[in-house]
């Protein structure tokens, strides 16, 4: 392909994006590469998780009653509206992406900044909670305390403090983790908007936004998991 | 045999290109990388080595004599963490992989070059780790980190190990990531997939464990650790927790992690066997989708490590059932070398030599796993050297004679030298002796009843000890000479041509030494795999190079 020789010559020839890198012959090899890689990572991410969850399962399966006693004691509102902002934050990115194609620089620069408001907003809510959960003694550890908690549905039974101790460690990894991948997100975004800023994306080449785009909705998408798993586990009004 | 146009050391190529430290440690060539990871892992490697000879010296006498009970605890977990986790695991996709996946395919190089160097820096910096752990009490609970005792019990360096091995465990996910991309984009115009080499068919089942199987246990050390520091409580028993979940996320990653080890192995074993045999490989087809099969049952047997640990019997009967069918697609590979060698014009180079030796080898190392699948007899033998025996039948036997072999057919293209013929022959004989003569003795060891993991042992045992011993001293020194004349033949070897064993493939199409990016221009594929019979065909047309 003649294309090869061209962008050898350090890609800077007229006509071709100065992103194209030596060793790819064209544009859409390199796009399609880092579209195949950041979707294999992801499901390298997956069953980074799938142990997690593998785990809960096996937990909540044995110790119905107490992880839902310890699932009640979370602040299933906070929980929400922390699924709500996540979403929120999901559609910017969309919208980030789309003035991306259609040269909309200041809709590209204010959609980047409110998906970070909105992962901060997300980790904020997240810190109360975990302040909460501090407080209450419901970190597992020497000081976890979990005593005579009635179990949802049977008031004259108390859930087993170690079986919902297991509870909360799952409930702090599985989040933590999620958490901290929210904050890797964040680092990530901010080297977008910079990029953003200097007008670096372009109808033809915003690939990197397309790749940071896939990880903020996964990121996303393990807490819609993650929401019902924990919070919700046999509550009723 | 074709020579070299013009005097070596003229031309430019990948190694004379740039000099100084800094076009080294911050290269992006997929080749560079690959010599990189060759000297570390080779540093592992007798690292790894000097554990099994201090294990291997204390096993010369029935009595604890040379250390300690707790020393050679941590011996033999050393021994195994270094050896599975830096060395086995990276050896073959890093080195050879590295170097030779873009070339075979007719790339310039990896999909993603930077990723790959971040990847070495990871082994670099887990590696780095995994040694500050060693020298400062190192870990005694074996490779496999068993709960409670990894979590609750003992007071060796758990978390500082379970991180080294965290941290290269990103690198081997990010090399697999790396050759899946690039085996699906990065091909040269006309390498379909039926066209492909069986190195790079065995690669991509590799990166498929590795991308799905290495996050499973990354997440397995990472409750490791919060337990030990925390005390949550997953996998403790005392607090509702339970240690054989444990053993189910580590086996899910640690048994596919012996595929990772020996399919690349099975993929260089397949070039070298078509190569000296000036043969088509026989059924191809067969041979390339048996590494995709490998992978997928593979993932589906975990629990054989599992049997005496009190899981259920139906779950154990399906295992077992799992762990047989794992044997089909290997005993396919193993069938059909053999029909390739069958009226070929065979060749007994150093490679073929180790590709023998890995036939044979691993022939026994498969056939005792068979032993090890069936219930009764591997309740029998669980914890024995029998068990020992076999898992060094497939990692050593197996998976470095694959490795070495493969090192010497590559040799000429990586060096641009080549190696003094005569003593690597000698080296693969020294090999296949000392490791038989190491290994087969624990097997018979294991099956009389004497335990793995146990420092003293009665008297009666002594004499297969002693050949066992006697076997790896011959072992070392068969890996030392290698080593030796690989880095003599670098100054004093005789210069390389382009295509030493007239192979077939791309990557003898290119220089020895390759240059930087491989082609100058894109090459275009229009024939089969392996052509040998084109290739020596009396009248043949000048095969175009591209160069």
């Amino acid at each position: 392909m003649h294309d090869s020789t061209v962008a050898a010559a350090h890609g800077n020839a007229h006509g071709h994006n100065p992103a194209l890198l030596h060793h790819f012959a064209t544009e859409e090899q390199q796009r399609n590469s880092a579209s195949l890689g950041m979707w294999i990572f992801l499901a390298t991410e997956v069953m980074f998780f799938g142990g997690l969850f593998c785990a809960y399962l096996i937990y909540r399966r044995w110790y119905f009653d107490d992880f839902a006693a310890a699932s009640k004691s979370i602040n299933a509102t906070l929980g929400a509206t922390n699924t709500a902002v996540l979403i929120c934050s999901s559609l910017t990115v969309v919208l980030a992406i789309w003035a991306a194609q259609t040269s909309r620089r200041a809709l590209l620069i204010g959609s980047l900044v409110l998906t970070m408001l909105f992962g901060l907003t997300f980790l904020g809510i997240k810190g109360i909670e975990y302040k909460d959960k501090f407080e209450e003694h419901h970190v597992p550890g020497a000081s976890f305390s979990f005593d005579r908690v009635p179990i949802p549905g049977h008031a004259d039974q108390f859930a087993n403090p170690r079986h919902a101790q297991i509870f909360f460690a799952l409930y702090f990894v599985m989040t933590g983790l999620h958490a901290l991948h929210m904050i890797i997100g964040l680092g990530l975004f901010t080297w977008l908007l910079m990029m953003a800023w200097k007008g670096r994306f372009t109808p033809e080449y915003h690939t990197p936004l397309e790749m940071g785009g896939l990880y903020w909705h996964f990121v996303d998408i393990v807490w819609i998991y993650l929401f019902p798993l924990l919070y919700l586990i046999d509550r009723h009004p | 045999m074709p020579m070299p146009n013009g005097p070596q050391g003229e031309r430019e190529n990948y190694l004379n290109k740039e000099y100084g430290a800094g076009s080294w440690l911050l290269t992006t060539d997929h080749k560079r990388i690959a010599l990189l990871y060759l000297m570390s892992i080779t540093f592992f490697f007798f690292i790894g080595g000097f554990f099994a000879l201090l294990i291997r010296l204390e096993l010369l006498t029935p009595a604890g004599d040379l250390v300690q009970a707790d020393t050679y605890n941590k011996l033999f977990t050393m021994h195994g963490m270094v050896m599975v986790f830096f060395f086995l695991i990276p050896s073959i996709p890093a080195v050879l992989g590295n170097f030779l996946v873009p070339m075979m395919i007719g790339a310039r190089d990896l999909a993603f070059p930077r990723i790959n160097l971040l990847s070495w820096y990871l082994y670099i910096i887990g590696g780095v780790m995994m040694l500050h752990c060693m020298l400062t009490g190192g870990v005694d609970t074996g490779w496999t980190f068993y709960t409670p005792f990894s979590t609750a019990f003992t007071n060796t360096k758990i978390v500082e190990a379970g991180l080294a091995i965290f941290v290269a465990g990103f690198s081997s996910i990010l090399t697999g990531l790396n050759f899946v991309v690039t085996i699906h984009r990065m091909r040269a115009p006309g390498m379909t997939w039926s066209r492909l080499p069986l190195f790079i068919w065995a690669h991509y089942a590799t990166s498929i464990i590795q991308i799905l199987g290495t996050p499973v246990v990354a997440i397995t050390i990472v409750l490791v650790a919060a337990e030990r520091t925390l005390h949550l409580g997953i996998f403790d028993p005392k607090l509702g927790g339970d240690p054989l979940l444990f053993q189910h996320l580590f086996w899910f990653y640690s048994h596919p992690a012996v595929y990772i080890m020996i399919l690349p192995s099975m993929g260089i074993v397949s070039e070298i066997i078509a190569c000296f045999s000036r043969k088509r490989i026989f059924g191809y087809s067969f041979v390339a989708l048996s590494s995709i099969a490998i992978a997928v049952f593979g993932f589906l047997v975990w629990a054989h490590h599992m049997f005496v640990a009190g899981i259920s019997v139906y779950a154990a009967l399906v295992f077992s059932l799992l762990s047989y069918a794992v044997a089909v697609p290997s005993a396919v590979k193993v069938f059909n070398w053999t029909a390739t060698l069958y009226k070929g014009s065979i060749r007994y180079d150093a490679p073929m030599l180790y590709a023998f030796g890995f036939l044979g080898l691993f022939t026994i190392g498969g056939l005792t796993g068979l032993f090890l699948a069936c219930l009764g007899i591997d309740v029998h033998v669980t914890d024995t050297y029998f068990v020992v025996a076999h898992f060094h039948y497939i990692m050593v036997g197996g998976a470095l004679m694959g490795y070495l072999g493969g090192m010497h057919f590559w040799w000429p293209k990586i060096s641009g030298r080549l190696y003094p013929e005569g003593w690597a022959r000698l080296a693969a004989l020294i090999v296949f002796i000392g490791f038989n003569l190491t290994f087969f003795p624990q097997f018979i060891l294991g099956y009389v009843g004497m335990p793995r993991r146990y420092y003293q042992y009665p008297p009666e045992f002594q004499v297969l000890n002693v050949l066992s011993t006697a076997g790896a001293t011959v072992l070392g020194v068969g890996y030392l000479l290698p080593m030796i004349y690989f880095l003599w033949s670098m100054r004093y070897g005789k210069p390389a041509p382009d295509n030493p064993w007239n192979a077939a493939g791309l990557e003898w199409k290119t220089p020895s030494p390759p240059t930087t990016y491989n082609f100058e221009q894109e090459p275009v594929v229009t024939w089969e795999a392996y052509n040998y019979e084109e290739l020596d065909a009396p009248h043949k047309e000048e095969v175009p190079v591209a160069r």
